[in-house]
Parts: C-alpha cells; structure tokens; sequence
C-alpha cells in the first residue's frame, strides 16, 4: 500500500448514489435533489434564502444522516483519540464534545471531526459524509494495531437530525421530557424524544446558531416519524427542512470551515486559522505534531485563511482567483457565496500573511474581471447573545 | 411553469419579444425556477454590439451563475437597470421582466422554438 496516496473524494462516477432513511420524505417534500460527496441529498425544498433566513429568525431542520460515526471504545480509547486527533481529549468530561481534526503526518487535513465523550473509555468520532470510506481507513491503519480498543464504524446505525435556529430549543423541548436548558453547547446527554429511548440530544450545529443534533435509529419509519414529529412541533415557529444549500450559506456566514474547500491534504492546520483546537503540548505525540511544531517554530505559515467582503458589484465564488489591484494572482477563493442574512457578497480565502491584515483590499477575478473586495474580520456573522 | 405564446424561446433558455426592429430578451419562467432565488444580474452596455449566440451578461443566485445569450444579434439600446437593486423581480415574474432590448438590422428568428416546442424541450431536458 502507498503510504502518502489518499483514497478519491468522491466515488466513481458509476456507483449508485446513496440515500438516507429520509430520502422517500425529502421527495415528498418536493426537494431538488443533489450528488453531495455520493449521496443522493436535499441542496433545497421551498428556496435556499427562505431556509437561511427561518435558521436565523426561527427554526429549521435538516437531515444530516449523510454524516459518518466512528465509534471507539476500550481502556485504550483515549490514548488511541490522542494519537489520531489534534485537540486535547484528557480535557473532556463525559457528556462534552468538541471540535477537532484528523491530520496526516506533514499536517494537512484527513479530515475535521467533532469528538464526543460518550463515558470512559467511550468515544465517538463525528466525520463528513464525502470523507467517510478514507477516514475510517485512516483510523484503522492508524490506531488499528492498538491493543484494548475496539473500532466500529457506527454510521449506518443513527439517523442524524439537526435543529438549528433560535427557537430550536423551544420545538425539541415539545418532544421530550428531558431538561434541556443544562445541555450547554457543545455538550450531550441521553434522553427519550419521540418515544425513541436513550436517544443522544447533543446541543451542536453547523450553523452558527444554538441547536441540537439528535441520532435516532436508522429505520425509515422511525426516521420519517420523527422528521414528521419535529415539523408539527416547530410549526408554531415556523420551521421549515432546509438542503445542503442553507446549511453551505450558513456555515459559511459563521466562517466554519469544510472540507475539501477551507481544509484538505494541501492545507495545514495554522494555514486554516484552526490552531486553537490544536494541542501541540498536550503530552502525546498525534499525528501530524510533529509537522506543526516545524511550522510554529519557523514563524508560523506563509499563507492564511481570510474572509473577504466584496467592495464593488460582484460575487467572489469557489475556486476564483484572488489579486492585487495591481492584477497579481496571490491566492484562491475557497467557498464565496451570497450571505443572505447579512446580505453582502462574501467569500473565505487563503492569501499570504501580507495581506491578511483586516482592511487590506484585493481583487477577486470575477469570470476575467477584477472586482474589489477587503478583508474583514470573520466570523462574518455572531449569532446575538440572549 | 408558464410559456406565453408570443415569445420566442431559446434552448438556452431566453425568451425573445419582437416589436418591429426592437428584440426584447429576458429568462423563462423554466430557468428562473431552476436557478433559485436571484441576486445579481450582471448587464451589458448601452450601444454593445451583440452577436447571435454571444454571450451578453449572466444572471446569479445564491448556488449558481448562469450566462445569458443573446437569441439574436444586435445593438443594445436600453438595459433593464432596475435589476441592479431588484434582480429577484425576475423569480416573481420572469415572463413579465425584459432584461436587455436590441435593435436588430435582420429579424430572422434561426432556431429559435414555439411556446409549445419549448415546453416540450425542457420536459425532455429535465426527464419528466
């Protein structure tokens, strides 16, 4: 086996696309229907700004079941979460979860993760959909000849329901009896929702707004009812199921990165801004430590993630060129988009250090024009404090 | 959907108006729905000249960008500047919102299909 060869992205174009147990609901739903990392997935139902908009003012749901689940359990389970991931998983109480990432050895990205502590000795690894066959490769090549731990590829197990928005608490707290004002953010418990027992209510999101993410069991009729369940429960804030679409713009008004756009096997973690999640002196050597530490000591990286507004008329998209004004090409747009909430034409992307600096104006070459942009401050949006 | 039949319709999905020597060209009502919520219209100038098939701006949602061609050839003489503030005009009413107008020197309409073969061709391009 090539050791620095990484499995494709995608799979090949002949390989049926995959569907979740919510798919049949989604058609019914008359969603547009798109090839999402091989999955056959909603990008969105009544329109991409409406959703956008119900997620910051209201409620909205999403099925995110695409997502895969590495379970790893054992008396060697975290030793083994300390090799494979960047952040510091001695510090996590059972019940918290956060953010990290999966490095290979030069640190660039296998992938970002959200690790959750299920109990001692009891982890659950949350990784992207388009990533899932080369992660869990990449765990078994990498703590796979560990003794006392067991590795289980959990994806298929959970249906993954994400409600998200300012009145997201107030439609789940309809459908269970469990207290959910104690669940601070980034953290989980247990409880029955929808008559589903021992049902994991983690308080996480990919929106920038509070939310949960509930994993119920994989069956279409129980995934259906519950999707159903969560409609009738948010119809008094009026929810509405939001696609991939949505969930793209508003991630990306909130400035969280993904994968294949922000983060890949071609950008380190300091390049990406994600330092802070990343442990150098946590007293384990991980995966990619080694790399960093290089990087670190030679003053940090070349080039770095920035958020870019557009100055005049123009829309920065994903993978145009970014210039000087005086026309050179310095760096790449990595996801650029209309923001809908914030109604501004904004874009991430890596330019070198010189001009990362807030305030400093480039160009965005826009189909062969030159458009003005500046870099701000990200995230773009904050989500208000209540 | 719906495809008035006085139009001309394009298979890149234009619709064409004509009023004497003047061509008035905006999207169907299929291609306004197919790219979703509308947010930037990107127009030509005034007195560009325009060939049959070229490309004269391109139209923008949130997902997507799409290019606009020209059904026929000819000189722009007014461009619709109330889409700059207002471009999802176009998903209320597509069929009702002109986008350039052209003076055309030879109103042949090459190519171009009926309300009806339009609709037949995008039911074909779409599968159902």
């Amino acid at each position: 086996m090539n050791e620095t060869a990484t499995p494709p992205l995608h799979p090949t174009p002949e390989a049926p696309l995959r569907k979740t147990a919510l798919h049949a609901t989604h058609l019914g739903h008359k969603a547009r229907m798109v090839d999402f990392g091989g999955w056959d997935m909603p990008v969105q139902y009544a329109g991409l700004v409406a959703e956008h908009m119900a997620v910051r003012e209201r409620v909205g749901i999403f099925d995110v079941s695409h997502m895969g689940d590495i379970q790893l359990r054992g008396p060697n389970s975290l030793a083994a979460v300390q090799k494979l991931l960047m952040n510091d998983a001695s510090k996590l109480q059972v019940g918290q979860a956060h953010y990290s990432a999966m490095l290979y050895p030069n640190g660039t990205f296998v992938d970002d993760v959200v690790l959750h502590k299920l109990g001692e000795n009891d982890y659950l690894i949350v990784i992207n959909a388009g990533t899932r066959e080369k992660d869990v490769q990449w765990v078994r090549k990498t703590i796979g000849g560990m003794g006392g731990l067991h590795i289980t590829d959990v994806s298929d197990y959970y249906t993954q329901i994400a409600i998200q928005g300012p009145k997201a608490a107030a439609t789940l707290k309809k459908l269970t009896k469990t207290d959910l004002t104690p669940i601070k953010n980034y953290w989980f418990t247990w409880g029955e929702v929808c008559g589903c027992h021992n049902t994991l209510i983690a308080r996480t999101g990919y929106t920038g707004e509070d939310g949960f993410e509930i994993y119920i069991p994989a069956d279409e009729a129980t995934s259906a009812r519950v999707w159903g369940e969560v409609l009738a429960a948010g119809a008094e804030f009026g929810i509405v199921p939001c696609g991939l679409g949505a969930r793209n713009t508003l991630r990306l008004e909130s400035a969280m990165a993904l994968y294949g756009h922000e983060i890949s096997d071609t950008i380190n973690v300091f390049e990406a801004g994600l330092g802070r999640y990343c442990k150098l002196d946590k007293g384990v050597d991980f995966v990619g430590r080694e790399a960093l530490a290089i990087v670190q000591a030679g003053g940090g990286p070349a080039r770095k993630l920035v958020g870019l507004e557009m100055v005049d008329r123009g829309i920065g998209r994903d993978g145009y060129p970014v210039l000087t004004l005086d026309g050179e090409m310095i760096g790449e747009v990595t996801s650029g988009s209309p923001a809908p909430f914030l109604k501004k034409n904004i874009a991430l992307a890596y330019v070198p250090v010189a001009y990362a600096e807030i305030g400093t104006e480039v160009a965005v070459e826009v189909r062969g024009a030159g458009v003005k942009a500046k870099v701000v401050q990200t995230p773009f949006y904050k989500r208000p404090k209540v | 959907m719906s495809y008035p039949e006085k139009y001309h319709y394009a298979k890149s999905h234009e619709w064409l108006a004509l009023d004497g020597d003047t061509a008035i060209i905006g999207i169907t009502d299929y291609a306004q729905g197919s790219l979703g919520d509308i947010v930037f219209v990107e127009l030509p100038k005034v007195g560009a000249e325009i060939a049959a098939g070229a490309t004269f701006g391109s139209v923008e949602s949130v997902k997507a960008v799409s290019d606009l061609y020209a059904p026929i050839g000819g000189t722009v003489t007014e461009v619709n500047t109330a889409l700059n503030d207002a471009p999802e005009t176009i998903n209320a009413a597509a069929n009702d919102t002109w986008i350039i107008k052209l003076a055309v020197k030879d109103a042949t309409l090459d190519g171009l299909l009926t309300a009806a073969d339009y609709e037949k061709f995008v039911a074909e391009e779409t599968g159902h």
